[in-house]
């Protein structure tokens, strides 16, 4: 049997274009590769989609696969396990990275599964151990109170990472790699669970996880008129809102608003956190803002140990005259 | 409709976070005192996913939880809130598993049971994080599997899903039977009744040790791993914060805006 060698990484596509995520994996992956002294592969399955095999070699592929077939317009975990198992039987490597995202998070572990070895999901962190030359996988469990190192002694090892946990490279449009096509060879019998309908929610205005602000509540604001508030400010630093995850369960605001270890994570210039206690599981989706700012009454909230700043007052008072002050610096 | 879900004791997640404390020597994390455990809160979405079947169109639903030390008060909780059974895989054995041995009890235990429709899983445990017992679960037995589901509809033995993804959701169809995980999304699951409570306490769960489910106990638990936790720690905080004070809130407020300004933050 052929040696497992190599890092791949499952690229994915939206919109036609690589996601964000594939670019990171493919930094953070390069780092990998170059500790193992092995190559850096991309995989690249969809529909239309061979003309992003260039991009994958700009953002640092030395080799792309590429399985291009109309059945794999949307991602259906029966055809993409099919094809993934495929393509890691072909080009046997060591390490698999993909995103943390609803398709990474369906797709890593049941393709671990069929291929007899293991997954981390969730990774913040990942790294060549020196003497045994396995990959260390660090996430955060119980809710992010706490981190583990997981290592997995079968190959390939598998792991998705969180946003925004690995950084890409510079591009270089002068990179050379080469391209290989596999055949899908699906059969549509195959495909048990079927898509038959994608609904994108609207977002207006900036995208919480592009903004560089985000103003973020939590169970404290009460209701979906405070939320309003919140909305105000974000308005006027042209930022997103956010919330922990009660409000999004009371609906106070969509759910596509939850920042955290369930939610999205954002990385902002600017955090600012209103009557939200600073729970670990919220925590692990913006401790990578710059500077968090916190308004709570609680001076012993967790979130005041996060903060770079805060104020200990009531929100319903502290709030407003803080947009207001704003308002008259910013125009000033 | 014969439907299975799958649940675990776990430390309550909803306690305060200065009562989490690491036993760094044993990588293990040491249940804060005066906490009691619950059942996994996406287990509970499972279940409630699966007793809003049982009411739409009636059916079996039959909870099975693998873990040490179980607490029948506790784990009595999905029969409370109307599941018909409860199975529980105690043993040593099963002890210090991964999300493989776990699945792989799991999965023998199903199979044992057999005729099931539906299996429920949580989206993930709120332990762990692992998020991969139910597709692995779904591998084993050969099944199709949809994960991150927030609505589910029966008709004709297929089921029409809802399924979040990163921009909204999809919708897809499956035949059954197969695996579901649940999502938070599903929605708030249902509080036992008083009369509910009164059965639950008059229930034994059934307790099944490794040969139960035709398995060797170096298949589950910690003989069963395929990974391997090198180390477990507690994420060190900084904790710098300027408290900017005023003489209101609204002063203070002010004053923190004017330093956001200073700092060039803003």
């Amino acid at each position: 049997m052929a040696e497992n060698k190599g890092v791949m990484i499952f690229c994915e596509v939206t919109g036609g274009k690589l996601a964000a995520s594939a670019a990171e994996l493919l930094g953070g992956g390069k780092k990998l590769a170059g500790d193992l002294g092995q190559e850096l592969s991309a995989v690249l399955v969809g529909s239309g989609i061979k003309n992003l095999a260039q991009e994958a070699i700009t953002c640092g592929a030395d080799k792309v696969y590429v399985v291009d077939d109309p059945l794999l317009k949307d991602y259906q975990t029966d055809s993409y396990v099919l094809v993934m198992e495929k393509v890691v039987k072909q080009a046997m490597p060591q390490i698999i990275l993909m995103g943390q995202s609803a398709i990474g998070r369906d797709l890593a572990p049941r393709l671990a599964f069929r291929l007899n070895t293991a997954a981390s999901l969730g990774c913040l962190e990942l790294a060549i151990d020196p003497k045994s030359k396995l990959m260390l996988q660090t996430k955060p469990v119980y809710g992010g109170n706490a981190q583990a190192v997981f290592v997995c002694s079968t190959f390939p090892q598998i792991a998705t990472i969180r946003a925004k946990a690995m950084s890409p490279l510079e591009p270089d449009k002068s990179r050379k790699g080469e391209v290989v096509t596999i055949d899908a060879g699906l059969d549509p019998s195959a495909i048990k669970a079927k898509v038959v309908k994608k609904v994108a929610e609207k977002v207006e205005g900036i995208r919480l996880e592009d903004a560089k602000v985000v103003v973020s509540g939590g169970r404290g604001i009460g209701s979906a008129e405070g939320f309003k508030q919140l909305e105000e400010l974000a308005g006027l630093l042209k930022g997103a809102v956010g919330a922990t995850r009660p409000p999004c369960d009371n609906e106070w605001v969509p759910a596509g608003a939850q920042i955290g270890l369930t939610g999205k994570i954002v990385a902002p210039e600017l955090y600012i956190a209103i009557a939200l206690s600073g729970s670990s599981q919220h925590m692990s989706g913006c401790s990578g803002s710059k500077t968090i700012v916190a308004i709570n009454k609680d001076a012993e909230a967790n979130i005041f140990r996060e903060a770079r700043f805060g104020v200990v007052g009531d929100w319903k008072k502290v709030l407003p005259a803080f947009t207001s002050k704003l308002k008259e610096l910013l125009a000033g | 409709m014969n439907m299975v879900v799958c649940i675990k004791q776990v430390i309550d997640p909803e306690a305060p976070p200065a009562s989490f404390k690491i036993d760094p020597s044993a990588n293990k994390v040491v249940p804060p005192p005066g906490v009691s455990p619950v059942v996994d809160p996406y287990a509970e979405y499972a279940v409630e996913a699966a007793l809003k079947i049982k009411d739409a169109q009636g059916g079996k639903v039959t909870a099975i939880s693998l873990g040490a030390n179980q607490l029948r008060d506790i784990v009595k909780k999905p029969l409370a809130m109307g599941a018909d059974e409860l199975i529980l895989l105690e043993d040593e054995a099963f002890d210090g598993g991964d999300s493989y041995s776990t699945a792989y009890a799991l999965a023998m235990t199903i199979k044992k049971l057999g005729d099931c429709d539906i299996v429920f899983c949580g989206r993930e445990a709120s332990d762990w994080n692992a998020g991969q017992v139910g597709s692995g679960i779904a591998e084993i037995l050969g099944l199709p599997s949809v994960t991150l589901v927030k609505k589910i509809d029966i008709t004709d033995g297929k089921a029409r899903i809802e399924r979040v993804t990163d921009e909204g959701y999809e919708v897809i169809e499956v035949s059954l039977p197969a695996l579901i995980t649940v999502s938070n999304e599903i929605g708030e699951p249902r509080y036992p009744t008083i009369k509910g409570i009164m059965a639950a306490k008059k229930k034994e769960p059934l307790v099944w040790k490794p040969a139960d489910i035709g398995v060797e106990p170096s298949q589950v638990g910690a003989g069963g791993r395929r990974t391997k936790l090198l180390k477990l720690f507690q994420p060190v905080r900084e904790g710098k914060c300027e408290v900017i004070g005023g003489e209101s809130p609204e002063d203070a407020a002010a004053n923190l805006a004017l330093k956001l300004r200073e700092s060039k933050i803003l």
